[in-house]
């Protein structure tokens, strides 16, 4: 089922000579991770911000769930909508549960509906809700601040969530954590997200599919996988570094190469490795010196053995195997 | 000080009308700052002729305002009133704006973002994050009113002033400076006031 269609949509500021989207039609499925990807200028956090009209466009329609989102109260639009920032934007006045609980009580919840949803909300973003609830955003590391960020998004349950670049501005360490977050929250609220980044390895690792913009346009719109092994052209094979054979070990899991466990006296010393890391882990972990391969394992049962021919051949015939 | 004792309750009554005069003009002009405020800021090509406007109220003396309204208001309190508004906008405006133009941008879009109209943001955003800013304009605008509210008594306003200028015909010394420590007292008391209340409500959520 589609959520968000975009049909020929454009968009031209005010005293800009050349048009920021240009002719964009799009459909997004329900439920899936959409990741809006280009350089800086490519139009895609226009594109993103024209979703809850802060921005206009200035030809063309979109549509949520079939319905024009022109015909729609703005604040009724933007109330089943959740927005997250690189800036985060949290209300510097209101504590961490006001925060959380702006959306539900414009939507007229009661009192203990909002308090439950507080709670869970913060236990679900792993925020212990006695120690977080009456704390301001000024006393919050930036990664927590984005956390919280993500729970007032979420807070109404909405329909769709936007993010524009919303891990923009945090540590390599704390963004990596925050993306995992991410994916494991996915897998278990299903929401449909349109998601805006420059970062590829962030849309490779999070994306359903990617949305690729050049100068305002669409140049491709598929799965991370078929964008790596089949660029639309010259720019998204520059973007994507496609030949980068590494990355593209990334898009696949041990589990999908392994063979068969052998004898036992070939394994009883190898290191293991588990069934859902990616081959780009699995490499680190075979180019160790003495090492002839690992031991799969998934939840401590041995399913089966990895060795460094193996890989070889899967980054050799990635498009077989994918 | 022979003064004081000897007429408490005179000197109580005058004490009453300057801060009443005082206020009454604060609290209009506040009403009338912060909507021109929020105008301006979203219409901003205007802020700079308003507030040159507002400026050169502010320039001049404040004795010749009061009689330059005389004609339109009479020679009363009202005159003295509108007198300390008027003269009082630019700081007050001026503050409105700047406590508005502080606000994170991030924030303002934060709030679009959650679905508020354009009033909730006013009321629930803009205007607690910037009030710390319109208090401290506030502040300064008191205490020029609570000064000026003094030169009022010549225009029939009553308040402290009319300590003040007792004091000058019968050349009483003691009336003079009776007058002129309650003014300078009641100043400093509410410069104090408000600046408590600045910090109490920055405090609570400010690093």
């Amino acid at each position: 089922m589609t959520a968000i269609r975009f049909e020929h949509v454009s968009k031209t500021y005010n005293n800009a000579e050349e048009a920021s989207v240009v002719d964009v039609s799009l459909e997004v499925e329900k439920g899936s991770f959409v990741v809006l990807l280009g350089p800086s200028g490519c139009g895609k956090t226009t594109l993103l911000k024209m979703v809850n009209r802060l921005h206009e466009p200035t030809a063309g329609t979109i549509y949520m769930d079939n319905v024009d989102i022109r015909e729609m109260l703005l604040t009724d639009l933007r109330r089943q909508i959740g927005y997250v920032i690189q800036q985060v934007g949290l209300f510097p006045h209101m504590t961490v549960a006001r925060n959380i609980s702006v959306v539900p009580e414009l939507l007229g919840w009661e009192q203990p509906r909002i308090d439950a949803r507080i709670d869970e909300l913060l236990a679900l973003i792993g925020m212990a809700p006695e120690n977080f609830r009456d704390r301001y955003p000024a006393q919050l590391s930036g990664g927590q601040q984005q956390r919280i960020g993500l729970a007032r998004a979420l807070a109404a349950d909405p329909k769709l969530m936007l993010m524009d670049e919303p891990f923009g501005a945090i540590d390599a360490i704390n963004r990596e954590t925050l993306q995992d977050e991410m994916i494991s929250l996915q897998q278990k609220l299903h929401k449909t997200i349109l998601f805006v980044t420059h970062d590829v390895d962030e849309a490779l690792k999070l994306a359903d599919k990617i949305v690729i913009m050049r100068e305002g346009s669409v140049v491709q719109y598929a799965s991370p996988c078929d964008i790596l092994m089949a660029p639309a052209n010259d720019f998204v094979a520059n973007l994507m570094n496609s030949d980068d054979r590494i990355r593209q070990l990334s898009m696949l899991l041990a589990e999908t190469v392994m063979e068969p466990l052998p004898e036992e006296k070939v394994w009883q010393n190898a290191p293991t490795l588990d069934s859902k890391a990616d081959l780009r882990m699995a490499l680190s972990v075979l180019l160790r010196p003495g090492i002839e391969g690992a031991v799969v394992v998934n939840q401590l049962e041995r399913v089966g053995w990895l060795s460094m021919k193996a890989l070889q051949a899967a980054g050799c015939n990635m498009e077989a195997t994918t | 000080m022979k003064f004081l004792l000897s007429n408490p309750g005179d000197v109580l009554e005058l004490f009453v009308q300057h801060v009443g005069l005082s206020f009454i003009s604060m609290l209009i002009a506040i009403l009338i700052a912060i909507p021109l405020g929020y105008f301006l800021y979203y219409r901003r090509k205007l802020a700079g002729p308003v507030l040159g406007v507002l400026g050169m109220f502010y320039t001049i003396p404040s004795i010749a305002l009061i009689i330059m309204l005389i004609p339109f208001f009479g020679l009363n309190r009202t005159s003295v009133i509108v007198a300390l508004i008027i003269y009082c906008q630019v700081i007050l405006v001026r503050n409105v704006l700047a406590g508005l133009d502080g606000i994170d941008p991030a924030v303002i879009e934060a709030a679009q973002g959650t679905g508020m109209s354009r009033w909730q943001i006013a009321w629930r955003v803009q205007m607690p994050l910037a009030l710390p800013v319109i208090l401290a304009g506030l502040r300064i605008a008191s205490i020029s009113a609570i000064a000026i509210s003094a030169v009022g008594a010549k225009f029939g306003a009553g308040g402290l002033g009319k300590l003040l200028f007792d004091g000058i015909n019968q050349t009483r010394m003691d009336k003079i400076a009776l007058g002129a420590v309650l003014v300078a007292m009641l100043a400093l008391g509410v410069n104090a006031g408000l600046r408590a209340l600045e910090e109490r409500i920055t405090g609570r959520w400010a690093t």
